[in-house]
Parts: C-alpha cells; structure tokens; sequence
C-alpha cells in the first residue's frame, strides 16, 4: 500500500451499508462490474407502523448483515476468503445501525487480514455516477455536480475530485423526502408518502391551491421545506381543497424550488459537466421533469443513476470503497462511526 | 400539579423572543418536551433555542426527524435535539444514548412516545396553530420557580 500508488486491487471488494432502514451488502469487482448484490428493506416491516423504526433499525442490522453478507457472496460464487478488501458505511447515519455495519466491516477484514475502508455514507451518493456501466451517457468527468434529495438528506454539492467536495447548498430545516412523507401523512396517506403523494397529485390541480415555493429566487442554493409543509397542515385543516388538489400543488411546489436551485447551481459551478441527481425523491417524475427542464437550459446532462443505485443500497458503498483503495486510501481499525460526517471534512488522494 | 401558563405569539419573532428567554435559563439536566401536531413550529422553536443557546443565530439545525437526534456542543453544555417521531414507544431510547443525554439538556419533539421514561421536572411546551400564518398559541407547563421569567 501507500498513498503514491494505490492498491493494486486484484480481488473483489465487499460492500455494507447499514446507515439507517436498509441493509444491504454488495460485492463487485475490481473494475467496478456488480458481481452480487442485496438490498434487505426495512419498508415492509415500518409500513405496519406508518413509517415507525421499531427498535430503530439497529437490532435488525444485527440479525440481518451478516448472513445476507454471506449469501450475497455465494451468489458470486465466493467466500470471505476471496476478497481483496472491505468497505463499510462509518458515517452519517443512525449510529446503532453505522456500529452494526463497521463493525461487521472490520471484523471481517482483520480475519481475513484485508484493508478496510469507512466510507462515509454522502460520498458513495456523490461516487455512484462513477460507477463503470452504471449511466448510458457514460461517467461524467469532475467537477459535477450532485443533488441529494433523500428522506434524510437534503444538499447540493460539487464533486471536484476523489474527496473533494464543496457543499453549495442545503436544507435549513426538514430534508425534501421528509417534506414528503410529512406532506402525505398530513393527508392521510399510508407510509412512505412520497410515492402515495405522486399518485394523489396526478388527480390533482396545481394551481387550485396556493402554497409558498420557499427560498424561491433566493440566492445561493439553501433549501426550506418546513414553512411548506405548515402550509400543507393548514390547507388540510381548512379543509376546502381537495387532498389531491393540495398534493398536486405541494409537488410543484417542491419540483420548482429544486429547479430553481439546481439552476443556481449551475450558474455557482459554471464548469459542471452534469448534475447528478440522487436519493428517493429523484423517484418523482414532476422533480425529475423539472431538474432535465433547467439541466437542458444550462446545455449540460441530468444524470439520474437508476433508482435502486441512488437510494441506500451497498454496491455504492464498495464502488466508494474501490475509488479509495485505487487512491491508496484506506483506514485504521479503531476507525470510529460518525453520526455526522460532512463531506467537506474528507479528504482524497 | 405544575403550574400553567398560556401565551399567544403573533409572529415569528414572538416566538424567537420565547426561545431567547427560554435558551438563557436552559441548564444541564433540563428537558424540555416540545407537543403539538405535525407543523406546528415544534422544530422551528427548538432551532431558535438552540441558536440563542449557542449565540449563533446562523448555527445549522437540521431536522432530527431522520437521524432521531442531533447533538450540539453549547456554552451551558450538551445539548441534545430529539424527535422520536419515527420510534413507537420507549424501548429505543437507550440506543439513542438517552439516559447519557439526560446529563445535559435535551430538546424532545413528540414526547409522548417518552412513556414512562417522560423525565420528572420537564418543562412542556404545547404549540397550537392559528389562524393566522405565524401565530401560534403555546402553553408552558412545569419549571415552577422558572415559569414567571420564562413567561415575561
């Protein structure tokens, strides 16, 4: 090892994210190729409770992580003793959950005497455009730009480099899925709300109720979600507009504030080569339509990674993980999970 | 039975002024339970408080709705910003680091979820919405000897 050459990877790198309701385990190859993966959703068992964490997720991880590890590698055809390193989410995140995670991580990598990556949670979201194959456009070159919009997360960064990332902007209160699922259960609508939302507004009229777009036209590229959602609880507690007429207008209203500061965005980093877009809300068509309509304006690419690899999921996390060790990046064994973790206090090769 | 007392805060900076006063009597081993229903401004108050606390009214105060907490480091010690919104009862709270975070002062949004580890000498904070778009009508209950300065 060391910092000049990098790992000469020869043999796959193990994947686990276990940062809040998923858990999940990747393995991929060296150059990327998805040998097996895993997503074990929590969602199934939450929807009982209507977006309830029994036991908040920790304990599952614990029962769940290490055999799904082991199944995801015999589908590959391998074994802990096949692998070449170990990557696991140390941060952000629910701090059971990141505990189960790492510490599986590294247990599994002084057995079997592999280098063990913490890979923080944002970075692998901002990495995931990277990954070999992954966007018919192909990878975009740095700097790009990535917008997080997630239950939990809520920011625009610029991705200049491995570990390089400057935050442009982010959510002074709620995060936008947040915004959502509040929105939704304002209404009456079953966990998670954001797809239930989306289905309700379609039958709705935006126009038919006015709702603010927070921060619009602001400078900058912070973001405002709760003075929305107000405005959501007082509509429906007024109750003369229809709940699709409400969620039809809450989703415009989200869709033009993200296209309004996407497209500050772009004006703050004028040499992106395209904008990333990840998180669950990069599910909803009218913020996917929104964020194509200003990425076309601006003549550069929205890259939307398929869904399944810009929620949490674990291929991004040893895709992070092989990024770093190809950088000769890789931590120490007493490694502590971090419950906040901002990108900008990373560090890349 | 704790004393009462009932305000109405017209707007925002009503309620911005009742986080300032309520930030400078806050101490380790207080808690105060912040009630009222979704929109209700539960996060907005605690945010104002703990920037007042902090004298940093530009400090980032994320919403803990997903983390289910966030912790800051004060003048007057750690503070902790709960919002068991996701939990269904007490049994998660000693993963959340509960009882550690009872040393100092924690903030606790949808404190029913607390049960029966709902902390005795708490301060409640019940926001109602009304009609109007910033006003919101708030009851204060417990904190005896420190209700009247918080009330002023």
């Amino acid at each position: 090892m060391g910092a000049e050459g990098g790992f000469d990877l020869d043999r796959p790198v193990l994947g686990l994210e276990s940062s809040c309701d998923e858990t999940a385990a990747a393995v991929l190859a060296p150059d990327g190729r998805i040998l097996a993966e895993g997503v074990l959703s929590q969602e199934k068992e939450h929807a009982v409770f209507g977006g309830v964490v029994p036991e908040i997720a920790a304990r599952a991880h614990l029962e769940a992580l290490p055999g799904l590890a082991e199944r995801v590698l015999r589908r590959a055809g391998l074994g802990f003793g096949d692998l070449g390193a170990v990557a696991a989410t140390s941060g952000p995140g629910l701090i059971g959950g990141l505990i189960v995670g790492a510490c599986f991580g590294k247990g599994v990598a002084i057995a079997h005497d592999l280098p063990f990556v913490a890979v923080n949670h944002l970075e692998a979201h901002a990495l995931t455009a990277r990954l070999p194959g992954l966007l018919p456009q192909g990878a975009p070159a740095f700097p790009y730009l990535l917008l997080l919009v997630s239950g939990g997360h809520c920011q625009c960064v610029a991705v200049e480099g491995l570990g390089r990332y400057r935050r442009l902007g982010s959510t002074l209160d709620d995060a936008v899925g947040e915004a959502f699922d509040k929105a939704a259960k304002l209404m009456g609508l079953p966990w998670p709300g954001g797809p239930h939302l989306e289905r309700l507004a379609a039958e709705g009229d935006p126009q038919a109720v006015p709702l603010p777009r927070p921060l619009l036209g602001r400078p900058g590229c912070d973001f405002s979600f709760s003075g929305l959602k107000t405005a959501v609880a007082r509509a429906v507690a007024q109750g003369s507009a229809s709940h699709a007429d409400i969620a039809a207008a809450f989703q415009a209203s989200v869709a033009a504030v993200l296209a309004d500061r996407a497209r500050h965005a772009l004006e703050m980093v004028p040499e992106a080569t395209g904008i990333v877009v990840a998180g669950g809300v990069a599910a909803n068509q009218a913020v996917r339509a929104a964020l194509a309509g200003v990425a076309g304006i601006a003549g550069v690419p929205m890259l939307a990674p398929p869904l399944r690899y810009c929620t949490d999921n674990a291929v991004m996390v040893a895709w992070a993980g092989i990024e770093r060790l190809r950088a000769g990046l890789t931590d120490r064994m007493d490694h502590s999970p971090r419950p906040r973790w901002p990108l900008a206090d990373l560090t890349g090769g | 039975m704790p004393r009462t007392v009932a305000l109405d805060l017209p707007d925002l900076s009503a309620t911005h002024a009742l986080a300032a006063r309520l930030a400078r009597l806050l101490r380790a081993g207080d808690a105060v339970l912040l009630e009222g229903p979704l929109g209700a401004g539960k996060s907005e108050l605690a945010r104002a408080v703990l920037r007042a606390a902090a004298g940093d009214p530009a400090l980032e105060v994320p919403s803990p709705t997903f983390t289910l907490v966030q912790s800051y480091d004060l003048p007057a010690g750690p503070a902790h910003h709960f919002d068991l919104y996701r939990l269904d009862g007490p049994e998660g709270l000693a993963e959340l680091g509960w009882e550690e975070a009872r040393e100092g002062i924690v903030l606790v949004e949808w404190p029913e979820r607390l049960g029966n580890e709902r902390p005795e000498g708490a301060l409640t904070v019940t926001l109602k919405p009304l009609a109007a778009e910033e006003a919101r009508h708030v009851t204060l209950s417990g904190w005896d000897e420190r209700l009247g300065a918080l009330a002023a």
